[in-house]
């Protein structure tokens, strides 16, 4: 070969989320190769009013998406109650009856339901689960049947390299979109300010718990009472997410856990490609249909570029993070 | 009804760790103690070598010795301190990361801790199947789930347990938050986290108390506290009380609890002395019996 050549390699999987029947299609068509959504109720970690699939629609979303070589994932990552089990069940098996690719779980007594009831089924572990290192995945492996794991956002690139290599599932990781600062499925801040908390109820800082008011020329925000965010009047008031609020520490005044930022690690696909990672997720059921597009377009580019060993295009997405602001998270590790 | 000291879950200098643990061995009225590293193990060095004395001095005292794992292994050596903590002859593990069921298995003695995703029955009997003896359930549980759950565990014949005082832990990350608001990273970090024995306040902008962040760890700023709710956990069928160490004087927090599980006093009047042996900070008992966790 001649030095300098551009290398060809497999194209990484993009992964990408759709909240409704028409962000599914429009994901399809703009160049994704999975999606991944959810049911209306409780059984998601994306649990918003107005958002997510009932069981026709999931059904017609497959359809749609097989039929142009795309696959659906159904995310059932949620804990599920006690005494209240057979909803998640429930999940488990319509999701596999509407033609899934997988179900993405995190509950190890509904992954055992799961491999008991479907074990010709695929499993996937989700971001919930946090499994952070080699021996988690592989337990989960071994008493599962997992074929494929998300990695918790708190990992750095050298870590993700080592775990490929002891491991013999596959990994994705998230590329773009919201960022947990914490262990994700180990977070319950927002059930200590509100009650409403993503393991129960798949919920974070929730809408129903906010609160904007003016006070003598300030815009505050508050979740559950709690103050988030003070800011000028004239200034952009973030939404008040409670990782990423403004607090005092001792002498220390700002953002104690994070910055209102979101992850954009596009530069580093190649990288990742290079530490074994199978797939890119793409964070945000919640997101418009038009976001959804936008961003699936720009990500099918670069893995594209990725495939062919070529430079990734630089990113053109930072209009559409949040606070305007975009970082590479965990996976540089200064950002520990 | 059992009670078990939790892992100390703050940075103190070795010798206050270990005279901690002395007066616990010769004092308290408890039944098991969890020891060990939970929340970093870059902490863990400055005491290690205090560990087995410790563990022989509490079994003098009549109290079952648990070793915890951390909250969030990711290391090479924290894999293998995990692998280690089922060597031949050790206590009881007790695991807070799942990473660890790698390695459990019927013939290693191990019980869950509350940092294990417990939501469900099916969770519950799974880890039971693979041998857990106990299982400590999430502090953000409610009561209804707590006493579905404890039944379950009755039915499976293990121990259930809930989080009765101290600060609740809320979240773990790979990030350390004590150094971020030192100005530090998590890899030179001074071990400034020594600076505060109950872990550091945050504040709102309103000045209102809200969380307290521990190195890697946040916590609730108030502290919970179900004493006066022990017939009512009893009958649901919980089986132990897990109160989690603070500064001041936690030897007579356990003594407090003694009384009340023996009869010898009624909750009346106990959360007064209970506060008066702790540092100031609100009660509460919102995750298992209110709206919010803060209530």
């Amino acid at each position: 070969m001649t030095p300098g050549m551009p290398t060809r390699q497999e194209r990484l999987e993009l992964v990408c989320p759709a909240g409704t029947p028409a962000s599914l299609r429009g994901a399809v068509d703009a160049g994704a190769d999975t999606i991944y959504c959810g049911f209306n109720d409780e059984t998601n970690a994306r649990n918003f009013p107005g958002l997510n699939f009932s069981r026709a629609e999931m059904a017609e979303g497959i359809a749609y998406a097989k039929a142009r070589g795309a696959k659906v994932l159904v995310a059932i990552n949620t804990f599920p109650r006690a005494g209240s089990e057979a909803l998640w069940h429930r999940a488990v098996d319509d999701a596999f009856a509407a033609g899934a690719h997988a179900v993405i779980l995190a509950d190890l007594g509904l992954l055992a339901h799961a491999a008991e009831n479907h074990p010709d089924r695929r499993l996937h572990l989700s971001v919930q689960a946090a499994a952070a290192n080699a021996d988690a995945i592989n337990f989960y492996a071994e008493a599962f049947g997992v074929k494929r794991v998300v990695l918790p956002r708190i990992l750095t690139m050298q870590e993700i390299a080592a775990i490929n290599r002891d491991i013999d599932v596959e990994t994705e990781v998230f590329i773009f979109g919201g960022l947990c600062v914490m262990a994700e499925g180990r977070c319950s801040l927002s059930s200590y300010a509100t009650g409403k908390s993503p393991n129960m109820n798949g919920v974070c800082s929730p809408a129903s718990h906010v609160d904007y008011r003016e006070e003598g020329g300030d815009l505050v925000s508050r979740l559950g009472g709690f103050t988030i965010h003070r800011v000028e009047k004239a200034a952009a008031a973030p939404y008040p997410t409670l990782c990423k609020g403004c607090f005092t520490a001792g002498d220390y005044r700002g953002h104690v856990f994070e910055d209102p930022v979101s992850l954009d690690a596009v530069a580093l696909i190649p990288q990742l490609a290079k530490a074994g990672v199978r797939a890119l997720k793409i964070e945000g059921r919640q997101r418009s249909k038009a976001y959804v597009e936008a961003v699936v377009r720009a990500f099918r580019r670069a893995t594209e570029a990725q495939a062919a060993g070529l430079p990734i295009p630089a990113s053109e997405l930072s209009r559409l993070t949040e606070g305007q602001q975009s970082t590479a998270g965990a996976y540089r590790k200064t950002w520990r | 009804m059992d009670l078990t000291i939790g892992p100390l879950q703050f940075n103190w200098p070795a010798q206050q760790w270990f005279d901690f643990y002395a007066r616990i061995a010769d004092e308290a009225p408890v039944d098991r103690v969890v020891l060990g590293e939970l929340v970093c193990s870059k902490r863990l060095p400055f005491y290690a070598d205090r560990i087995p004395e410790a563990i022989e001095r509490l079994e003098r005292g009549g109290k079952q010795v648990v070793l915890t794992s951390l909250a969030l292994v990711t290391l090479p050596r924290e894999r293998r301190a995990a692998a280690a903590l089922f060597d031949d002859d050790a206590p009881e593990v007790e695991i807070n990361d799942l990473t660890l069921m790698r390695w459990a298995g019927e013939e290693q003695p191990f019980s869950i801790g509350p940092l294990v995703n417990v939501y469900n029955e099916s969770t519950l009997r799974f880890l039971a199947e693979r041998g857990a003896r106990s299982i400590c359930l999430p502090p953000e549980l409610s009561f209804a789930s707590v006493a579905v759950l404890a039944e379950a565990a009755r039915r499976e014949g293990i121990g259930c347990e809930v989080w009765a005082f101290g600060r609740a832990p809320l979240a773990i990350s790979g990030r350390c938050y004590h150094a971020r608001v030192h100005g530090l990273a998590k890899d030179s970090c001074q071990f400034v986290c020594d600076r505060d024995p109950d872990g550091l306040t945050v504040d709102t902008l309103d000045k209102q108390a809200f969380l307290t962040v521990n190195g890697v760890q946040t916590l609730s700023f108030n502290c919970v506290n179900l004493a006066g709710d022990i017939a009512q956990l009893a009958a649901a069928g919980v089986t132990s009380l897990r109160l989690s160490p603070h500064s001041g004087d936690f030897v007579g927090v356990t003594k407090a609890f003694r009384s009340l599980l023996d009869g010898n006093t009624d909750s009346v009047g106990v959360d007064v002395e209970l506060a008066a042996l702790i540092p100031p900070m609100p009660f509460s008992r919102g995750f298992m019996f209110g709206a919010t966790g803060a209530e």
